[in-house]
């Protein structure tokens, strides 16, 4: 055997010929040139018609009330929870990227972290709606979610995983909306220099609060953004541990489950890098941004996609597992229930989704083929949807007496709110690429090659 | 050259390589006063002009603590004493089932502070600073590296210094309006 392991070159993280200046002007040109592709507006307007369907969806049921939902007894949790989990689970792969690849010094991360977060702050407000609106009361949540004193003295019971979930839900929010902004200061600096018109400068410079790039400024700026890294890395996994918690924490069979923290987790962020890719491999192409966003990005995006897809497909094998081997005829017959019941098409779909179809991954040319890549992760996107539904409906409707089984059916309703808010995240992204970069510039210019210095550590 | 008092002297470079060499020997030739300006963080930069602040691990770790504290001590109150419910005979204070909250708690404040901390040591937000006053400082967002040495150092002698700044390649050398 040779003993020197071989060496593969790595393709390049910015192809060769950029500089600065190059850099900055391709970024900020999607910005403040003023013109956007023809697939902009068409984008921007489907968002928006959904946005007016989610709008008369929730309208109607501040008017009606859950009864519009196909909620019922024993299915009392239906779409609400299953898009709320989807939702937040997407959120997760932004901090994955922005927090914990920056702390093992991946230099991939800086092309695709801005947009990343972007995509994690928009599908946490998508999450963070259904809760709110998921009681049909929602002006009654504030003493229900929020400990304030109020003029019935009554206080949110902190034993409960509702309210655990609350708190790593808004706090998870809060500080992904933190890292963001922070991220964006001296980008809004580099917009507020460069803009033409005076209104604009104006809104971009009190953004960037005045940065001017002092060397004091940035030690500062890069100690805490270490720090936000550093806080934001268990933040990101105690949040999908807490969301298992609310299923985990109670007795129904299917959810009572010791696998359950590990295997959201690594669902979240295989549904996550999954959404990445989705937003990544459209917008490079539509933008030509295929210098900062290479095929490098696509397939280091690709090969974690496969390692936590197999890790949600041992999952899987140990629910399924467990079910059989627990001895304990409640849990057995549930996954019974899940692959032979009346949901068995879901089940199935799923394993065809999340299990199988990923594993063309494996071949480096599907990971290098920006077209295939993209019809997997849309595979993907559906697989972790239905993961929800099965975990949910599957595990409700059947539980321990048979006098008191039943179906669950999505009305009209249910639907219209889910899809309103796939219309709610395009229209939020498709502004965010219109008013900010969707790169990070400054880290970008790091990454340049004029940025190295002699005998230096790099960045 | 005009007479009118400015707020220092400004030298621009092209590459943070030439930054740092020049800000090393405006730093040994004993001027305090100074700052760099780069359009990315550049380490040696800040080591050159002799500026580490370790107070943000300080703040940091108190905004942790005190969130961590007032999470916890909030769920104890709220269950021993504002609105103790017995629920499954679990003990008044269930401090297993409180530990999410405090660790949430803990990253909220904790990353509060950080954010809050850096920009309140910054000194920002500051819409207007001198300089903004030289038209090739809108390159320190861009491309160029910027050198500055205020007139209020003890060693500033606007002459000597500008003489000085001649001699470190800089490709442009300005005066900074006030």
């Amino acid at each position: 055997m040779d003993p020197k392991p071989a060496t593969y070159p790595a393709a390049p993280l910015i192809e060769p010929g950029h500089t600065f200046g190059s850099i900055t002007d391709k970024i900020s040109a999607v910005v403040l040139s003023g013109r956007q592709p023809i697939s902009w507006f068409v984008v921007l307007s489907i968002g928006l018609l959904l946005c007016g369907m989610l709008g008369m969806a929730i309208t109607w049921l501040l008017i009606k009330g859950t009864g519009i939902w196909g909620i019922n007894i024993p299915v009392g949790w239906g779409f609400a929870i299953i898009n709320f989990v989807w939702w937040i689970g997407i959120g997760h792969a932004g901090t994955l990227i922005s927090a914990i690849l920056l702390l093992l010094k991946q230099g991939w991360r800086t092309s695709i972290n801005r947009f990343a977060e972007a995509m994690t702050i928009f599908a946490v407000m998508c999450a963070g709606l259904f809760p709110l609106i998921h009681t049909g009361r929602p002006w009654l949540a504030a003493y229900w979610l929020f400990p304030y004193p109020n003029t019935m003295s009554i206080w949110p019971q902190f034993r409960s995983p509702l309210i655990w979930d609350v708190f790593a839900v808004s706090t998870y929010f809060t500080v992904s909306l933190l890292f963001w902004y922070v991220g964006l200061i001296p980008d809004l600096a580099t917009l507020r220099d460069k803009a033409k018109h005076r209104g604009l400068r104006i809104a971009y410079g009190m953004l960037s609060l005045g940065w001017r790039g002092s060397a004091r400024h940035w030690q500062r700026y890069e100690h805490i953004y270490l720090l936000l890294a550093g806080l934001s890395t268990p933040l990101v996994l105690s949040v999908h541990t807490v969301v298992s918690f609310d299923f985990a924490i109670g007795i129904v069979p299917g959810w009572h489950a010791t696998i359950f923290p590990p295997y959201f987790v690594a669902g979240a962020i295989y549904a996550g890098f999954a959404m990445v890719l989705t937003l990544a491999i459209p917008l490079r192409k539509i933008y030509g941004l295929e210098d900062f966003i290479t095929m490098r990005h696509l397939e280091n995006m690709a090969k974690v996609t496969l390692l936590t897809g197999l890790i949600v497909a041992y999952g899987y094998m140990s629910e399924a597992f467990f079910g059989f081997y627990s001895a304990n005829k409640y849990e057995g017959f549930m996954i019974w229930n899940r692959m032979t019941g009346p949901y068995w098409p879901y089940y199935w779909t799923l394993v065809f989704c999340n299990i199988l179809t990923p594993q063309w991954l494996w071949i480096k040319r599907v990971r290098t083929s920006p077209l295939p890549l993209f019809m997997v992760a849309m595979v993907v996107n559906c697989g972790m949807w239905l993961e929800r539904f099965v975990i949910v409906i599957t595990s409700l409707h059947r539980d321990f007496l048979p006098s008191s089984w039943g179906m669950y059916y999505p009305t009209m309703w249910d639907w219209m709110t889910f899809v309103g808010t796939l219309g709610l995240f395009i229209t939020l992204f498709f502004l965010f690429i219109r008013a900010l970069p969707m790169i990070s510039i400054f880290e970008m210019r790091s990454m340049a090659p004029e940025a190295r210095m002699p005998g230096g550590k790099g960045h | 050259m005009s007479t009118a008092p400015i707020y220092g002297l400004m030298a621009e470079f092209d590459t943070p390589a030439a930054l740092v060499a020049a800000a090393k020997r405006v730093y040994a030739a004993g001027y305090r006063k100074i700052d760099t300006f780069s359009p990315f963080p550049v380490e040696e930069a800040w080591e050159a002009i002799g500026h580490r602040d370790r107070r943000m691990s300080f703040i940091v770790l108190m905004g942790g603590l005190v969130g961590g504290l007032g999470g916890y001590g909030l769920e104890y109150w709220v269950h021993t004493m504002a609105y103790p419910i017995n629920v499954a005979g679990k003990p008044l204070n269930s401090w297993p089932q409180f530990i999410p909250v405090t660790f949430e708690m803990t990253i909220l404040i904790a990353a509060l502070s950080a954010v809050i901390g850096m920009i309140v040591l910054n000194g920002l937000p500051m819409p207007y600073h001198p300089v903004f006053n030289v038209p090739r400082f809108e390159h320190a967002s861009r491309d160029k590296f910027f050198l500055l040495i205020e007139s209020n150092d003890p060693k500033f002698d606007r002459q000597r210094t500008l003489e000085f700044l001649k001699g470190l390649d800089a490709s442009e050398i300005n005066e900074v309006a006030p």
